[in-house]
């Protein structure tokens, strides 16, 4: 059984699946980092991420136009965002519990929507695979590495970048600096409540990337409850991560790839039922949280506290 | 201040103001879709309470809702949030379903009892899984309970395409992944000739117990104490750990309880449809919205659970005579969580108010020290 696993076919087969499985996995807990990072939890990526693949996905089966339809999903994912950014810093309203609200909210929207305006799921034609000139022809790494749609490079780009943009960017400094001590920030000028509308509304845009890239370039279709608790292991990738962008793509790699053997164990039928095979991700998730909470990397200081100037 | 604090909630304009705007800005989303509001809503409001048998239906509904919302308040009064309604109600069917297809030749004196209380435990345990993790390795309970929610589907799934399957099934091609119909004897007995079941009956007087448990006993105040801050509550010499698993297995037990209701009161069987919501029909997020609504008192959460299962029942007929679908509650029900959390900045002002326009009578609920109930 572990053997048939092993078989280089299905080794590449996995990884190959595992990449592509990575790109929601990555776009979204990499926007809702730095949102964290920040100080503002959003629980609410799941209900963004479906609001937004199910805009993506509308314009696409309505137009054809896959840039329209990433266009679309990415505003539609920003204001989301928004709204999340406006109860958790104007209104200063919990957010654990705001963001099960925007949660519910997507979740009935999208479903709402998809039910009036096409109702029944219905495949388009998603974004293409691009083939990297000369680096796709090579052996094992052309098909795994070069062979993927524009959306799957996009996410792995989007690492290094965010990597540079919190590092290296005086945006990234006030980002840190807001997340781990408000009350000098806001002494220096920085304003608080316009860094963290910046990485919600961010966060935001990008859960509508992740939700678009579900409907338009991996999965290529819409349905109820699409993304089924993929934006909460997003979010759990953060924590697992330690708010670090390397760390949560390995995270979200080895979600991915967990995924990806588990729908091969189904697929090479090697006697675990396929519900049981289901499991795995969910239980990796838990166990990384263990490992996750014991690590020595502490999360930003004013995660989850809205700022309030001391008069 | 970040938590939201049932205490300084209105029990009165807090639902008012949080469910008129929720249903205006619905109102406008219907009117969008190219429907009537108006018709909309009146036809909701006939189907759900326009008969007895519309009532009885809507109270049925409640029933799982009502078990949820209740688990919810001690939790959340612990300082703990449980999203794992929805796998809470599974586990807790699971075991009741267990219990009535083992033990089939008990009486009904004794086999609903037992059928009741092991569908209680399982759904505690459960929960019980997400609180020992917290206190043992701080590990976010929103995001433990989410993964377990998918994980009880899966076990059931997985049960009712096998072992728990109904032996006809087994014999026709198609495989129903459902039980089959449990003896005569586990059924709930039934209040008045409608749907309407003793289950929620019972859901009343747990609502009452609980209650009396939260504020009436020593055990109670402890779980509101660490709710309320860990480290007074810690040098108290409470086990800050110890009282957050047990809220959060009480919250859990509700849930199967309610899951267990469920089966022996409605379904009499259990089935799926492969999601969570075959089953429990969102009952494990509702009742989360249903115990804001209510100011997360267990007495509050017996009207609330009513008007949430009600909302359930009466979108059906709007579905059947607007042709707005039946999600349409859903997002409702998130705009009704944003509103009620978001009331609380508006509590905090008049409070920050009336502590300086009484500096002698200070208002307690304006200088705690509020708790962290954030993962770290």
């Amino acid at each position: 059984m572990i053997l048939q696993l092993l078989a280089p076919a299905v080794l590449i087969g996995i990884a190959t699946s595992g990449i592509l499985l990575a790109t929601p996995y990555l776009y979204a807990a990499l926007g809702e980092m730095f949102g964290q990072i920040s100080g503002v939890l959003n629980l609410g990526v799941e209900g963004i991420m479906l609001v937004a693949a199910f805009a993506a996905y509308y314009v696409v089966y309505s137009s054809g136009n896959l840039i329209a339809g990433l266009a679309v999903a990415i505003v539609v994912g920003a204001l989301m965002g928004l709204l999340m950014a406006f109860i958790s810093i104007t209104l200063k309203a919990e957010q654990g519990i705001s963001g099960i609200g925007v949660y519910l909210f997507g979740l009935g929207l999208s479903d709402l929507l998809f039910r009036v305006t096409i109702g029944t799921p219905t495949p388009v034609n998603g974004f293409p695979s691009l083939q990297i000139p000369f680096l796709s022809d090579l052996p094992v790494l052309g098909p795994v590495l070069f062979s993927q749609n524009i959306l799957v490079y996009g996410a792995f780009l989007f690492v290094p970048f965010s990597w540079f943009a919190l590092n290296k960017t005086t945006i990234g400094l006030k980002i840190r600096a807001v997340g781990q001590t408000p009350e000098a920030a806001d002494s220096l000028g920085i304003s608080v409540a316009g860094v963290r509308y910046l990485t919600v509304t961010f966060g935001g845009a990008m859960a509508g990337i992740a939700g678009a890239s579900l409907s338009i370039a991996l999965l290529n279709i819409f349905q109820q409850n699409l993304t089924s608790g993929l934006g909460f292991i997003a979010v759990a990738l953060v924590y697992f991560g330690g708010w670090r962008p390397l760390r949560i793509m390995l995270g979200a790699l080895l979600f991915s790839m967990v995924s990806a053997l588990q729908l091969w164990i189904q697929t090479l039928g090697l006697g675990l039922p396929s519900d049981i095979a289901g499991m795995l991700p969910y239980v990796l998730t838990i166990i990384a949280l263990i490992f996750a909470a014991r690590q020595i990397v502490t999360q930003p200081t004013a995660l989850t506290k809205p700022f309030e100037r001391g008069e | 201040m970040n938590r939201f604090d049932p205490r300084q909630y209105n029990f009165i304009l807090v639902p008012l103001v949080a469910g008129s705007l929720a249903l205006l800005v619905g109102a406008v989303i219907i009117w969008l879709l190219g429907a009537n509001p108006v018709e909309a809503y009146i036809a909701m409001l006939e189907g759900a309470v326009g008969s007895p048998n519309a009532i009885a239906d809507s109270l049925v509904k409640s029933g799982p809702i009502l078990f949820v919302a209740i688990g919810i308040c001690i939790a959340y009064r612990g300082g703990v949030i449980n999203i794992g309604g929805e796998g809470q109600l599974v586990m807790g069917a699971l075991g009741t379903t267990a219990v009535v297809l083992t033990f089939r030749e008990l009486p009904s004196i004794i086999l609903i009892p037992l059928a009741l209380a092991v569908g209680f435990a399982a759904g505690g345990f459960w929960a019980a899984i997400a609180g020992f993790l917290k206190a043992q390795f701080k590990v976010n309970e929103v995001l433990s309970t989410v993964m377990l929610n998918a994980i009880a589907v899966l076990f059931m799934n997985y049960l009712l395409h096998g072992v728990l399957m109904d032996p006809t099934e087994l014999d026709n091609a198609i495989h129903i992944p459902q039980t089959e119909r449990f003896v005569l004897t586990a059924d709930l007995p039934r209040l008045i000739p409608t749907r309407l079941h003793a289950g929620i009956l019972l859901g009343v007087i747990v609502a009452f117990l609980v209650y009396i448990l939260l504020w009436r006993t020593t055990i109670g105040y402890r779980i509101r104490a660490v709710g309320y801050n860990v480290i007074a509550s810690e040098y108290a010499g409470i086990n800050v750990g110890r009282y957050q698993i047990l809220a959060i297995a009480l919250s859990g037990a509700l849930a199967g309880l309610g899951g267990a209701v469920e089966v022996l009161g409605v379904n009499h069987r259990l089935f799926t449809d492969g999601s969570a919501t075959g089953f429990t029909g969102n009952a494990g997020f509702n009742g989360i919205v249903a115990a804001l609504f209510g100011g997360l008192h267990p007495l509050g959460a017996i009207p609330a659970s009513f008007l949430f299962g009600a909302l359930l029942t009466g979108a059906n007929s709007m579905q059947r005579t607007v042709q707005v679908p039946s999600a349409f509650v859903t997002m409702l029900d998130g705009l009704v969580v944003i509103f009620v959390v978001s009331s609380q900045i508006w509590a905090k002002r008049r409070a920050t108010r009336r502590a300086i326009a009484e500096p002698l009578v200070q208002d307690p609920t304006a200088t705690t020290i509020q708790s962290d109930i954030t993962p770290s």
